[in-house]
């Protein structure tokens, strides 16, 4: 079992498919509640399969801070909605494989969008590193790795 | 509540016996689902009466509950009025029949039809009496998500005859992979994996089985050396002899001699032979690597595995020299995970620093694991001065 991080982007990754290009205040209220049912959707699909973890919808623009000097207040640039890359929302899941996560993406990705068409929305796998493990592999033993 | 010893005390009972009681009920021929129902609901009842006064024969007492429990809920449910003809035919209450119990209950909740996440969920939940928030909490998912696991796992469980012989491979994989994944959550899974492997291998002649848990304590006796004080990973060659569990150490050598003793050579036997040639040695230097290549060449031959063979050319490594390592690894298929750290390792006892530095890092990109990315950063940061 292995965690995946579902990443919605509104901006960034591979170029979109045409249903996709017409961003969301051009669709239809009916079209909006339809999407978002979908998305609560699956999530009870995937907590019945066992395999749902979280999932999240993010603002469509944030704020960059960074620290400054001891004593100082942050120091804060944007907010920025125009960023190269934007990130939507995201999923976690618990699955079996990474075959397996690459199903649930596209699950996602069969949303539907304008006139009830699937988005066809690019969706970013990414793989958890686990927390720490007590691997018992023998490459251990050499010192190589942490035991 | 909590405070009342005689109240702990039958908590601590009653996860222990839960399971059994399970096991004897599915063995008496009840459906795994609605045999748990029952045993819970004799617990429940156990831990609202036990209090006025525990049971002369605590486990006889929950048989009898669970049983009419069992009973009576499908004599409730008229949709099952043939499996309670069935069930009257069952045979009368037995004498205890407690190991070949526990290896009933392992084999059906390692069933080979389910998925290792869904054996390892039900495993933790029927076998090791775990709650299922406690299993959710340790795995990091929410309950609903867990709750559901284990239900799906005892529906793909329904109908399955439950006289067919288990897989004990399976059942010794499901173990070893709940003690590899350990620590990530309240429960110690590690020790919760050797408890259960413990009752396995009593209840089994397999020598695998005595083999798999002899690993589990070799490797479990260095728990306590294997991080700094300040959370970073110790390397084998620098960790504190002192602190390893030298009395598991012990159990661990004298378990795998008896089942080595038995002539039935398998991959956890092999395992665990390394692992007590490592727990042997004195210091570092003074490990014995010609015997623990020899039984890397066995673990190859048994399993044809290339993570075998991977780990196997740093042996080469340590007996040959490292470029006689390097050409083993070249044998192995780049994408075994951790071929770059190999590499980087065996470069860098031969010398070759930049190229050992450069492979550290292409190590720590593929890292599975945030310890073991952070082990690599500083091997490589080692390597820059």
């Amino acid at each position: 079992m292995a965690k995946y991080l579902l990443l919605k982007h509104y901006r960034g990754g591979p170029e979109k498919m045409p249903d996709h290009e017409a961003s969301m205040d051009q669709w239809t209220e009916q079209e909006i509640s339809d999407h978002f049912a979908f998305m609560d959707h699956v999530a009870q699909v995937l907590t019945e399969t066992g395999e749902f973890v979280d999932s999240q919808a993010l603002a469509p623009s944030g704020t960059f801070v960074r620290y400054d000097a001891e004593g100082m207040p942050p120091v804060t640039e944007g907010p920025f909605a125009e960023t190269k890359d934007l990130i939507a929302g995201w999923m976690i899941v618990d699955v079996d494989s990474e075959q397996r996560a690459h199903e649930v993406a596209a699950f996602l990705s069969s949303a539907p969008g304008r006139g009830g068409r699937p988005t066809q929305e690019w969706i970013e796998v990414r793989p958890f590193l686990t927390p720490g493990a007590t691997v018992t592999d023998t490459l251990i033993e050499a010192g190589l790795l942490p035991a | 509540m909590i405070n009342n010893p005689v109240m702990d005390d039958d908590e601590g009972l009653l996860r222990e016996l839960g399971p059994r009681v399970l096991g004897v009920l599915v063995r008496r021929g009840a459906d795994f689902a609605s045999a748990e129902d029952a045993v819970q609901e004799a617990l429940i009842e156990a831990v609202r009466r036990w209090p006025a006064g525990r049971p002369d024969n605590p486990r006889g007492w929950l048989v009898t509950v669970a049983w009419r429990k069992y009973t009576d809920a499908v004599r409730a449910d008229a949709a099952r009025a043939r499996r309670e003809e069935r069930e009257q035919a069952a045979p009368a209450p037995g004498p205890a029949r407690q190991a070949d119990d526990t290896l009933l209950l392992l084999f059906l909740a390692c069933h080979p039809t389910l998925t290792p996440a869904s054996a390892v969920a039900l495993t933790l939940r029927a076998v090791g009496g775990l709650t299922t928030a406690q299993i959710a909490r340790t795995y990091m998912v929410p309950e609903p998500t867990m709750a559901q696991r284990i239900s799906r796992a005892k529906t793909t469980l329904r109908g399955k005859p439950l006289d067919a012989p288990g897989d004990l491979r399976t059942v010794l994989k499901v173990l070893y992979l709940i003690f590899n994944e350990g620590y990530t959550g309240d429960e110690d899974l590690a020790a919760e994996a050797i408890r259960l492997t413990r009752q396995a291998a009593a209840a089994s002649a397999e020598p695998e089985a005595a083999g798999l848990l002899a690993l589990m304590l070799l490797h479990h006796a260095r728990r306590h050396s294997r991080l700094s004080p300040a959370g970073e990973l110790i390397p084998l060659a620098q960790q504190d002899r002192s602190r390893w569990d030298m009395e598991l150490i012990a159990e661990g050598v004298d378990i795998l001699q008896h089942a080595l003793a038995q002539d039935r050579l398998g991959e956890y036997q092999a395992q665990a032979a390394i692992a007590a040639l490592h727990a042997d040695a004195p210091s570092a230097e003074e490990t014995d690597w010609p015997q623990i290549l020899e039984w890397y060449d066995v673990l190859v031959t048994l399993t044809d595995s290339p993570v075998a063979a991977l780990n196997r050319a740093v042996a080469v490594g340590q007996v040959d020299g490292p470029l006689a390592g390097l050409s083993v690894v070249n044998t192995v298929p780049a994408e075994v995970p951790r071929h770059a750290a190999v590499r980087a390792y065996l470069n860098e006892q031969a010398g070759n620093l930049a190229a050992a530095r450069a492979l550290y890092l292409e190590a720590a990109q593929a890292a599975p694991s945030v310890p073991e990315r952070d082990h690599l950063t500083r091997q490589a940061a080692r390597l820059q001065a």
